[in-house]
């Protein structure tokens, strides 16, 4: 006879299923892990939903999701940014099927109950039918704890966690260096690729922090390179590291002389950007100017990785949806500079393409192996995935005494000690 | 036969049969994966593009899924028939049919060929139907037709996709 289902499996029993250097295949296979997930991480943690761009100005609105529930991330007239659930309260509609937009109501297509940006429900069609005692007060949207670092919009549930700044931590360092991409402009989005693969959310959380596939996964994009940029791209071989922040995030540094996007200014610029440079220099900008948003066009050296949904990565915001157990939608947004030169934004948005996206040179070949990790564990049900490579931290780093090779699975291991903590709360 | 006539012929309209046996042709082509072939069908400036945005505005100024020159389409011909890249080695299959010519003059005296694809792609016992509505812009040259631009606007342009390791 079958065992008993999941739905009864105790707290202790996810905890078993994440040992320091292993986790078991159920985590990527079992339903009723995937369903106590999105109660017991997505409701409960702080939830990646937009970057202040995307909302960028009074009544602006773009839909996402804090793990299964869609939302609505508004900037009211006030400018005051709200996570709301896009779900009317009269009868469960959604309020917003546009991706995007520009409104300062939503009015609920089935019966015309409508709401402000802030969530306040503003009028009710006909409304003496409910009687005196109906208080339009008591069904506004439900609006959750929304808080912002450095642009990034995050969401949760829960009104007694920590503030965002302290979940973030040390990440925060890195938010901050990331963001240097703006090379001075604030950062703005430019667009995305969204694709989605058959398989389980954590096999691209775990991809962000994964520098050991990328020579094998990524041959074709290196070979599709010039001599100079693949010398860049060498991934294994430049001194990276990877170091655990803390609550499941981590940092993977590919590229250690691309950290900082406002140090080696002086550096000769790459013959790939020259063509840019020359064309900046022609539109007036200054010698430093130029220098400072090439580099910043290259994008930066390293993948910040925040649990649970969302990466700042090398030049892009990598953000994660789980849809079902064996399904995740992933959505790769380009950045650029709000008020910078065009010619530079041009330019980002061809190296994004390059690499990202459904048809890029780099994003299938990871999908393709994604699903190939999913359809590989059917088999061995009693099986562990190894996470085990590369746990001693390296002797004499420039970066410290705790870090570890960069191919090393020390991001997946910090995840997943997340995941534990958080699972067998 | 006269220099003249030879000039009028050279410069005539691109005909309807024409644009539909060349854009048949090179369906035929993509569906076979002989990509070698397909790289001459453009001029050299010719471009492929692949949009997200379903208006266009300027799309070298937008976010595409493709928006390739010469240069990148060579890399990604190599790169697809190179056998190292997991998502094209092998491919899904693909068969598709391209159907509601509707032909409009240029302004360079070759033609605007706006048409409907329908594209069946099985991988991993699994099919896919996309839609696509196709622009070709054509001109005449010495070798024949050739692709000014190709613009394929996926009917899911901007919603999810999924890995795909072939060309449209
Ligand atoms: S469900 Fe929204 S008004 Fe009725
Ligand atoms: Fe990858």
């Amino acid at each position: 006879m079958d065992m008993p289902t999941d739905m009864t499996r105790a707290h202790e029993d996810y905890a078993s299923l994440v040992q320091d250097d292993r986790v078991h295949t159920s985590l990527y296979k079992d339903p009723a892990i995937f369903d106590e997930e999105m109660e017991r991480i997505f409701k409960n943690t702080w939830v990646w939903v937009a970057h202040a761009s995307e909302v960028p100005g009074r009544n602006t609105f773009k839909k996402s999701f804090v793990g299964k529930q869609p939302v609505i991330v508004t900037r009211d007239k006030e400018e005051k940014i709200h996570v709301l659930l896009n779900r009317c309260r009269h009868r469960a509609a959604t309020v917003c099927e546009k991706k995007a937009g520009k409104t300062s109501v939503f009015v609920c297509p089935y019966h015309g109950w409508s709401y402000n940006l802030d969530g306040k429900l503003r009028s009710v069609p006909h409304a003496s039918v409910y009687g005196e005692d109906f208080d339009k007060d008591e069904f506004p949207l439900v609006s959750l704890r929304t808080e912002q670092y450095n642009g990034m919009i995050f969401a949760t549930f829960r009104d007694d966690i920590e503030p965002l700044e302290d979940f973030l931590g040390s990440a925060k360092k890195w938010i901050d260096l990331f963001m240097k991409q703006g090379a001075g402009y604030p950062v703005k989005t430019l667009g995305e690729h969204q694709f989605r693969f058959p398989g389980n959310w954590k096999i691209q959380l775990e991809n962000t922090t994964d520098a050991y596939h990328f020579p094998i996964v990524h041959k074709t994009f290196l070979d599709s390179l010039d001599a100079e940029t693949g010398n860049v791209f060498d991934v294994l071989g430049r001194g990276g590291w990877v170091e655990d922040l803390g609550h499941g995030h981590s940092v993977m540094v590919m590229m250690p002389e691309l950290v900082d996007l406002e140090e080696n200014l002086e550096a000769p610029i790459p013959e790939r950007f020259a063509d840019l440079a020359e064309e900046l220099r022609g539109e007036g900008y200054s010698d430093h100017e130029v220098r400072r948003i090439v580099r910043a066009v290259g994008g930066g050296g390293f993948n910040l990785n925040l649990f649970p949904n969302v990466a700042c990565s090398m030049a892009f915001f990598r953000v994660l949806r789980p849809v079902s157990v064996d399904e995740t939608e992933i959505r790769h947004i380009a950045i650029g500079m709000d008020g910078g030169p065009e010619a530079g934004n041009r330019m980002r948005l061809r190296l994004h393409e390059h690499f990202q996206g459904p048809m890029g040179f780099g994003s299938p070949d990871d999908a393709e192996g994604w699903e190939r990790v999913q359809r590989g564990s059917a088999a061995g049900d009693d099986l562990w995935i190894l996470v085990n490579r590369g746990q001693a931290p390296i002797i004499g780093h420039a970066a410290g005494d705790h870090v570890t090779d960069v191919s090393a699975e020390t991001g997946m291991r910090a995840a997943y000690q997340e995941w534990k903590r958080m699972m067998s709360a | 036969m006269s220099t003249t006539e030879m000039t009028r012929s050279d410069l005539a309209a691109i005909t309807l049969e024409e644009a539909s046996a060349f854009i048949w042709r090179e369906a035929e082509l993509l569906d076979r994966q002989d990509y070698k072939a397909w790289l001459p069908l453009f001029t050299p400036e010719g471009l492929y593009v692949i949009p997200i945005e379903r208006e266009a505005e300027d799309r070298a100024g937008e976010l595409n899924i493709a928006y390739d020159d010469a240069e990148m389409r060579a890399m990604r011909v190599k790169r697809l028939k190179s056998g190292f890249s997991i998502s094209s080695a092998p491919s899904a299959r693909t068969v598709r049919t391209t159907s509601r010519f509707v032909l409009e003059e240029a302004p360079d005296g070759g033609v605007l060929v706006r048409c409907a694809q329908m594209l069946v792609e099985y991988k991993f016992e699994r099919t896919r139907v996309i839609g696509a509505d196709v622009t070709y812009h054509l001109v005449r040259t010495g070798e024949g037709l050739r692709m000014a631009r190709k613009e394929i606007l996926l009917l899911n342009s901007d919603d999810p996709l999924w890995g795909i390791g072939y060309l449209f």
